[in-house]
């Protein structure tokens, strides 16, 4: 497809609106389904590998207004069964296609607090747009209501347009609440135990707040200015900020309730442990986790000359894994100035967990994938820096138990990659900080905090979500766990005066 | 918050500080870190022992060595300034135990770490022997503190400065031959003094601690940046460390790993210098 500007598709959808404008009260299902799905404006590839800022550039009014056209507003609301937290989705698009976008982000509103967030990186193509009723009857997901984009529409709408209002708080309650971790579950358990009037304090390790919105998703895929907005937001409620501040260490878990009077914590920290291969030379110069490799671009912000942490310099890096994680670092090395960037992945492009918006756009921007393929070794040279890797071609073999079909070693299949970077990316674990000192709490054999259907923990007034609940999983879940611990802290605090 | 109580200078690069942390203070145990940043947006975050504690006064002592941008900075800071950033206390602390004779070997900054340590050895009832090394007599620090704690001090230099022209490991191979065999060797300093102290002790099957100061980012065991071979295993020096027994470390791993940034470090502390240090100076001359 070729490259279009976010001005042609602006025109073009000023020419749609124009055309529908009069009569889409009277269009028939399949007049609807003719209207043309709206492309997602981008910068050029060849300039946005060398920059940081956003690749999606967002609909204009008119093009949202278009997309949102397009919806069949059905009966059965399938696009809502996809959603984790359950937006209203065919009632903001309708304001949307009214015009009326105060009302619209009103509604997303309702059920998520952080629309920006979620429209930019939820895999939307494997939740409510696949079950989009107009994908279905035109036999392609991609053809589906935007309804990321949509929501992202009405969220930047409100942040540009200054109409982010702050929740209003109700009286204090005298209660007190510690949210452990800043990310999207504990962003949002703040945000609902603070609306009720309690006392919330968050605890972030970090320097910085966000979790993985701020260290690992990079600026190109989820700009700062969001995060920071939602933390503006946080504290004009009144929600006590403590930063560098790593529970289990400068304070211990139980003293947060025994000794600082703490009625109830939630822990969300997240599932930062990154797994290794384990293969020989992985402790080479020259080898990261994605973990470190985005840390030192995103938190430390190696990537900019004022910047203090240095960054390994890369010419030619091969990243490991297939999920957004490995995404996000080949687009990244692209962009700080490799020359060649490889994916290589253990199964076939069909069964790649990323986003597919972002596996395209490694594409156009210059990545190479390698399907089918797997590290074998790390070869380093008498410096002990990586010069290579040695990988081994694998092939689909039978479906397992869960019908996938998992891929074999084709015998004899070596070949080397020259490289002086290898990122990993094929996982994170649970970090075993807070388990390690707080030896009451239950984990699974994975480390992964074991908690009931409200989210509470095996000790009391503790309650847990998120990725060191569900394992790596996704900001939406995150942030639906969240939402239901809030819940849980919030019914349990009323309940004990 | 962070504030600087007190600042010393120790020798011609080394400084110690007392910090107002009072969190860390009551919660830290020996063998434990602190990351810091000198600017909590373009600065790096660094590792510094703990090198001591005062719960009354709400601080922490640090003692640390320029060799870069950050610590160049650091030194910079004066009493009464704040730390933008400061977190810990990291890392396990030592296993503290009457292990009997207890022989602590400490190379230039080392001492600092070693500090704390060595106070827990005395206070669990060890027989404690402590053995410095520094290149020559100015380098020497902490020296009425650590022959305060111990029931033996020997300083060596290499250039025979002060005290006995050896190094360090020339007293602790003496002492592992000797009636007097240590029950447990802890040795910190420069990696390859530590691995050498390891060699020294091996032969004789001295358990030998070392305290391992690997490159790190975060400190919470996120990015595994501070990774080295233990043994088999793969450990993260933040979280499974800083101390690991120096038999079993691949002390040229590390040390390779040490040096992942060299040439980068020296072009941004050579532009630090000169940034601020050469425009102070024309700014008092003009
Ligand atoms: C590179 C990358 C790309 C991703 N891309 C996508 C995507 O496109 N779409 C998507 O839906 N999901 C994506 N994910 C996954 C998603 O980011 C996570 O599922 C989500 O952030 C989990 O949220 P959380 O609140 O559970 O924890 P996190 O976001 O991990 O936050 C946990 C926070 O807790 C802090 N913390 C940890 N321990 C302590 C402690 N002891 N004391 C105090 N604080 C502590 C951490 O520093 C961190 O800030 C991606 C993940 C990564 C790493
Ligand atoms: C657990 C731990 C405890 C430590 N305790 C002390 C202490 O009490 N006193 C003290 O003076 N130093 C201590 N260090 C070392 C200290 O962290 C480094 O000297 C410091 O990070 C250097 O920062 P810089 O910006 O000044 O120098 P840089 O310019 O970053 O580095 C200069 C040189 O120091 C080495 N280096 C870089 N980063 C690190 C790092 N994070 N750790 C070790 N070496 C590094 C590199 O080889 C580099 O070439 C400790 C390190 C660790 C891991
Ligand atoms: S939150 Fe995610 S799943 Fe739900 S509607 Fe928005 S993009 Fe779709
Ligand atoms: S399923 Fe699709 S077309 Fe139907 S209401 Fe939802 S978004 Fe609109
Ligand atoms: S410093 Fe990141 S894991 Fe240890």
């Amino acid at each position: 497809m070729s490259y279009r500007t976010a001005d042609e598709l602006h025109q073009e959808a000023q020419c749609l609106l124009d055309e529908y404008l009069p009569k889409v009260a009277f269009l028939k299902v399949k007049e609807r389904q003719k209207i043309p799905s709206q492309d997602m404006p981008v910068q050029h590839p060849e300039v946005r590998s060398h920059n940081m800022e956003e690749v999606a550039l967002g609909y204009s009014f008119e093009q949202a207004r278009v997309e949102a056209f397009r919806c069949l507003q059905c009966a059965k609301k399938n696009c809502i069964e996809g959603c984790p937290v359950k937006i209203d989705i065919p009632r903001f698009i309708d304001h949307i296609a009214k015009g009326e976008i105060e009302q619209a982000i009103a509604v997303v509103k309702e059920t998520t607090l952080l629309p920006a967030v979620c429209g930019r990186v939820c895999p939307q193509e494997r939740q409510c747009q696949m079950h989009c009723t107009l994908g279905k009857s035109l036999k392609d997901v991609d053809s589906s209501v935007a309804i990321g984009r949509l929501e992202r529409f009405v969220a930047d709408w409100e942040r540009i347009n200054n109409k982010i209002v702050i929740p209003t708080v109700k009286p204090a309650t005298g209660k007190k609440v510690a949210v452990v971790g800043s990310g999207p579950a504990g962003l949002v358990v703040a945000a609902d135990c603070r609306r009720e009037g309690h006392h919330v304090t968050i605890f972030e390790a970090f320097h910085k707040m966000g979790g993985v919105l701020r260290y690992g998703i990079p600026e190109f895929r989820l700009p700062n200015d969001i995060i920071d907005k939602e933390i503006e937001t946080l504290a004009a409620m009144g929600v006590e900020i403590k930063t560098n501040f790593v529970v289990g260490r400068t304070r211990k878990l139980t003293d947060l309730i025994d000794k600082d009077g703490y009625d109830a914590v939630f822990i969300g920290t997240g599932a930062g442990l990154p797994i290794f291969m384990g293969i020989e030379g992985e402790n080479l110069n020259g080898v990261f986790s994605a973990n470190e490799y985005l840390t030192r671009i995103n938190l430390m912000k190696a990537f900019d000359k004022n910047a203090d942490t240095p960054l390994y310099p890369s010419k030619r890096v091969v990243v490991l894994g297939g999920g957004n994680v490995a995404m996000d670092a080949s687009r990244m090395a692209k962009r700080l100035g490799a020359e060649k960037v490889f994916v290589v992945y253990r199964r076939g492009e069909n069964e790649m967990p990323a986003r597919k918006e972002e596996v395209l756009h490694a594409k156009e921007e210059g990545v190479t994938f390698l399907y089918l393929r797997n590290a074998k070794r790390i070869l380093g040279d008498e410096k002990g820096c990586v010069k290579g890797i040695e990988c081994l071609e694998y092939e689909l073999g039978e479906p397992d138990a869960s019908g996938r079909r998992s891929p074999v070693v084709v015998a004899g299949s070596e070949f080397l990659l020259e490289a002086d970077t290898i990122i990993v990316a094929v996982g994170n674990g649970s970090n075993p900080l807070i388990s390690q000192t707080t030896p009451q709490l239950n984990v699974s054999k994975r480390g992964n905090i074991v908690v009931d259907e409200t989210q509470k923990t095996s000790m009391d007034k503790v309650f847990a979500g998120g990725d060191i609940v569900l394992g790596a999983a996704t900001v939406i879940l995150a942030m639906g766990e969240g939402r239901k611990s809030a819940a849980s802290i919030n019914a349990m605090l009323l309940n004990n005066p | 918050m962070n504030r600087i109580l007190y600042k010393h200078q120790l020798s011609q690069d080394v400084f110690l500080m007392r910090l107002y942390a009072p969190m860390i203070a009551e919660e830290r145990l020996a063998g434990q870190f602190i990351i810091l940043q000198t600017d909590d947006n373009y600065g790096e975050r660094i590792p510094l022992t703990i090198a001591d504690a005062d719960i009354s006064e709400g601080s922490i002592t640090i003692i640390f060595q320029v060799v870069g941008k950050t610590t160049k900075h650091l030194a910079t800071f004066d009493v009464g300034d704040e730390l933008p950033a400061l977190v810990g206390p990291l890392g396990k602390p030592t296993h503290i135990e009457n292990f009997g004779r207890a022989v602590c070997v400490c190379g230039g900054i080392g001492v600092a770490p070693m500090h704390p340590i060595a106070q827990a050895l005395k206070k669990a009832g060890n027989h404690v022997t402590i053995i410095t090394g520094a290149r020559t007599k100015d380098l020497i620090i902490l020296e009425k503190e650590m022959s305060m704690i111990a029931d033996e001090y020997i300083a060596c230099t290499d250039d025979g400065s002060y005290g006995r022209k050896s190094l360090v490991t020339g007293p602790l191979k003496e002492l592992c031959e000797s009636e007097a065999k240590p029950d447990i060797v802890i040795a910190i300093g420069p990696p390859v003094m530590m691995k050498f102290c390891s060699e020294t002790t091996r032969p004789y099957n001295v358990f030998t601690q070392v305290s391992l100061n690997t490159i790190m980012v975060d400190g919470t065991g996120m990015c595994g940046g501070c990774r080295v071979n233990v043994g088999k295993e793969v450990k993260f020096v933040c979280v499974d460390g800083p101390e690991f027994d120096g038999h079993l470390v691949d002390f040229d791993n590390m040390i390779s790993r040490l040096s992942a940034y060299k040439e980068i470090e020296r072009t941004h502390y050579k532009c630090f210098v000169e940034k601020t240090f050469n425009n102070a100076a024309k700014a008092v001359t003009l």
